[in-house]
């Protein structure tokens, strides 16, 4: 039918002419994943908005909430740890680019230092949030409610409309909070936690391989950029659910 | 060609050669057109298994109370004394849809083709990551299991209607399906939506980066478009169906309160639930639902562009203008879902930019069908089952859009919302029009996917009757709806104004008996035909596209040998002053000729570079990717 095939190059090789991109296979499919992720998390995130502001009077102040720091007691330290917290992931990201930079120049050593670096880094993170979950958890916090305070706002609001029925009321002129405040901290940071556990996890597998030298033979660390990419990507969320978790 | 190829076939591909166990070639498979054949048989049995049910409950519909030994038999105690039990009517129709919806027209037609067409059609050896593709197929197939295994349990599978809406799906007591059920559908789905993530990957990757030689974007086949959008939108919108899942598998099984507030159950007592907005849940869900229904039709698109380029012996009409109006289906997709929601307590104003929004999409839609009735005329048209089924897609599509402009405008939907004028809509114009898609895809690639062919005269009766037992379904549902039948109701005898319909109900349940037993024959051709069909050549349709350039018997990598070369756009069908009416996609005219001689011939030399980077520069969708690619930083300036 066509004789055409004979003119060309016998190689075995995909032949597919360049990407539009110009990356690898690979590294597209972890970008296209990375972008199908970001819906799932501002699927949370929009809702959580959403839920935040049709309750914004029985919201508690995450500044009363999270205030608490490892050895300090009972001292007000309003978002010191998430703080701590927030930069040692984003130094892990740090340690990520590192590694990804050495992976270039093919210094398999290196390569292997930063990695550990981020590993651990991820290893601390996760520490912490456990650290605070049981905090959080120790005071009141329960997937179907807390007994967190309200804004000083919501409780004038609250006051000038007389809400303190049954259910809004305590003893000690206490309310409480909205029982999705501790909820929605629960599912969200939960599921960035499983993220981060994951990317742990397959960043110990990367390393691993480092070691052994596997991408040294493959000849390229594509992969150690292929879970850079995600890691970026765990940390990226982490700033916006710091944001709005915390800071807002 | 094909002689030659089985002579070359040892000596090609990246794969390894060895001698397959049954295990591993034909269930853990990991070839592309193997994955296709098993989710195509996978969407087919469970498109039995939905058709099914259809008659279940349209046979209640029809004479609600009537005595059937049939029900009896089969359902046991939800069938005593030979009538449905109401709660189990609701469970056959929340499982039909869900099984339609997603197993059939998303997994059965996306995967099959996507997984079948995209390396064929663009020249690539396999997909992207061949294992991730069989992790999907066996993700799909699980989720499938999983649902169908609902049935078995003592309460029944989940009854709150396809979309699940919470308080019903939430609460585990508001309703027998509403326990385990639900449970297993939220299970189901979570791996549904793994597999589709799975496959949307591959899809896109290997649209973007594994075409061959002279393959550029604008040359790829419509259906290869179509994939590519359908796979984006659902790469898009699923992960948010995720999120609601979540929020609603917290709210089933931990105690939180997103979707629930302190609302009465079984009038005992409010719950202490509080705070919480149902109305949420419908938000995310839309925003998955509505563009899920273009993950179902955009494939569609693409087959029937193909199959009605290649039967009409016509270039496709306004090639660039279907890849755009594909592309703005898609964009405008997600912008619309609140057109399901206008009776909400929606803001009317917000209501206002859903309906324009929503009834935008009419234009795109519109140059479609435009385009596909000018590629018909004064073609030479040849009357093939795939042909027929498509041109049926084509009229489907049409009698279903028209609907969905009164449905789109916010003041008629709400005398409208929630009644059979609804299901009559979206049954035609994504249902049966997809179906139909489907069906000519099986009768055109058949020959390809089984290397032999069909029986043409089984498939013409196969079209007539499944073409009007569709009419006869689906069309009266329109007057049901103007004149308010809400749908999901059990039995309509007990309200005196809607008694009138029941003969009406009766027509349309005939016309469904109809229609269902048509498949019986397409199911007897398609099984008959793998076995005993006559032996397919190479180009059975006399067709463009690369996927008749592959021998008839399949092999790992498709091509014995190296790629094919792409010359030329995928629809060039009666070129004048060409001998045949069609010119392969590889074949290279004389002016293509000239342009080689510049290269070097040794077969040796590399000149793959030379060759690509002409093709791709002259590519406007070079351009228009690699300012993305510069904007993201992804390649050096």
């Amino acid at each position: 039918m066509s004789n055409t095939a004979t003119i060309q190059s016998t190689k075995p090789t995909w032949a597919g002419g360049r990407s539009p991109f110009n990356v690898s296979y690979g590294k597209l499919m972890m970008w296209i994943f990375l972008i199908s992720d970001i819906f799932t998390f501002s699927s949370l995130l929009v809702f959580y908005g959403a839920t935040r502001f049709a309750n914004w009077d029985i919201w508690p102040s995450p500044d009363m909430v999270f205030n608490h720091f490892p050895f300090a007691g009972h001292m007000h330290l309003p978002l010191f740890f998430v703080s701590l917290m927030t930069f040692i992931l984003i130094f892990s990201s740090v340690t990520m680019v590192l590694a990804v930079e050495a992976g270039q120049r093919k210094s398999q050593n290196e390569v292997a230092k930063y990695m550990l670096l981020t590993i651990l880094g991820g290893l601390t993170f996760l520490g912490c949030q456990a650290w605070e979950w049981s905090v959080f958890i120790g005071e009141g916090a329960r997937m179907y409610g807390n007994n967190f305070g309200l804004t000083e706002e919501g409780f004038k609001y609250a006051h000038s409309l007389k809400l303190f029925d049954h259910y809004h009321w305590q003893e000690g002129f206490r309310m409480a909070g909205a029982p999705q405040f501790s909820a929605f901290f629960f599912l969200v940071t939960g599921f960035h936690g499983l993220h981060v556990l994951s990317g742990v996890i397959i960043n110990v597998v990367v390393y691993i391989n480092v070691i052994f030298g596997t991408y040294e033979r493959r000849g390229h660390y594509d992969m150690v950029e292929k879970v850079g990419l995600y890691w970026h990507f765990v940390d990226l969320v982490w700033v916006f659910v710091f944001t709005f978790f915390y800071l807002i | 060609m094909s002689h030659t190829a089985h002579i070359e076939s040892t000596e090609h591909s990246n794969h390894e050669h060895g001698k397959q166990s049954f295990i591993s070639k034909y269930i853990f498979s990991m070839d592309h057109k193997m994955i296709s054949r098993q989710y195509l048989i996978t969407g087919m049995i469970m498109g039995c298994i939905g058709g099914f049910m259809s008659l279940l409950f349209r046979l209640q519909l029809a004479w609600p109370g009537h005595h059937f030994t049939i029900i009896e038999m089969l359902l046991g105690k939800w069938g005593k004394g030979g009538v449905i039990d109401p709660n189990f009517f609701l469970a056959l129709v929340t499982i039909h849809g869900t099984i339609m919806v997603f197993f059939v027209l998303t997994g059965g037609l996306s995967g099959t083709y996507s997984n079948l067409l995209i390396p064929l059609q663009i020249g690539a050896r396999d997909m992207a990551s061949p294992f991730m593709n069989m992790l999907g197929v066996w993700f799909f197939i699980a989720s499938a299991v999983v649902l169908v295994c609902s049935f078995f349990l003592e309460t029944g599978p989940a009854s709150g209607g396809w979309t699940v809406y919470p308080p019903l799906s939430a609460l585990d007591k508001a309703m027998p399906g509403s326990g385990t059920g639900m449970t297993l559908w939220l299970f189901s789905i979570v791996l549904f939506i793994i597999s589709s993530l799975l496959g949307g990957i591959n899809y896109i990757s290997n649209v973007l980066n594994m075409r061959t030689k002279g393959m550029s974007m604008n040359r790829m086949p419509l259906t290869v478009w179509s994939f590519f959008f359908a796979a984006v939108v659902g790469l898009l919108s699923f992960p948010v169906l995720l999120g609601a899942g979540l929020f609603l598998i917290f709210d089933r099984m931990l105690g939180t309160s997103f979707y629930l507030s302190d609302i009465y159950l079984n009038g005992v007592g409010a719950l202490d639930n509080v705070g919480g907005s149902p109305i949420l849940y419908q938000h995310l869900f839309w925003f998955l639902g509505h563009p899920e229904v273009y993950i179902i039709i955009l494939p569609a698109f693409g087959i029937v562009s193909e199959i009605i380029s290649n039967n009409a012996r016509k270039p496709i009409f306004g090639y660039t203008a279907m890849i755009i109006s594909m592309f703005s289906i898609s964009f405008l997709s997600f912008l619309v879902w609140g057109h399901h929601m206008f009776v909400t307590g929606m803001n009317p104003f917000l209501g206002t930019v859903f309906m324009a929004i929503s009834l935008i999409i009419a234009v795109p839609s519109s140059v479609k069908t435009f385009n596909y009735l000018t590629t018909l005329w004064k073609g030479n048209i040849r009357f093939t089952p795939g042909m027929l089924f498509s041109i049926g897609m084509v009229s489907l599509f049409i009698s279903g859009g028209v609907t969905g402009m009164f449905l789109g405008n916010a003041a008629v939907d709400i005398t409208l919302h929630d009644t059979y004028f609804v299901i009559g809509h979206f049954h035609l114009v994504m249902g049966a029009a997809a179906i139909f898609a489907m069906f000519g895809g099986v009768y055109h690639w058949f020959p390809k996917m089984f290397g032999r062919m069909m029986n043409n005269t089984l498939g013409h009766f196969h079209f007539w009757l499944t073409f009007i037992g569709a009419y006869v379904v689906f069309y009266p549902m329109h007057f049901l709806g103007a004149a308010g039948v809400p749908r999901r109701y059990y039995e309509f005898t007990l309200i005196p104004e809607f008694g009138v319909w029941v003969d009406v109900n009766i027509v349309m349940t005939l016309g469904a008996i109809l229609g269902v037993s048509a498949q019986i024959l397409f199911i007897y051709n398609f099984v008959k035909s793998i076995y005993w069909g006559e032996k397919a050549t190479q180009n059975p349709w006399n067709a463009n596209g690369l996927e008749w350039t592959t021998p008839v018997e399949h092999i790992h990598g498709n091509w014995p040998g190296p790629l094919p070369v792409v010359y030329r756009g995928a629809y060039e069908y009666s070129v004048p002053g060409r001998e045949l009416d069609y010119w392969p996609q590889n074949e290279p005219g004389d002016d293509d000729m000239v342009e080689i001689k510049h290269e070097p011939v040794s077969p040796e030399s590399p000149e793959v570079d030379t060759v690509e980077s002409d093709n791709i520069n002259t590519d406007t969708s070079k351009v228009f990717f690699s300012s993305f690619a510069r904007l993201l930083g992804l390649v050096k300036v």
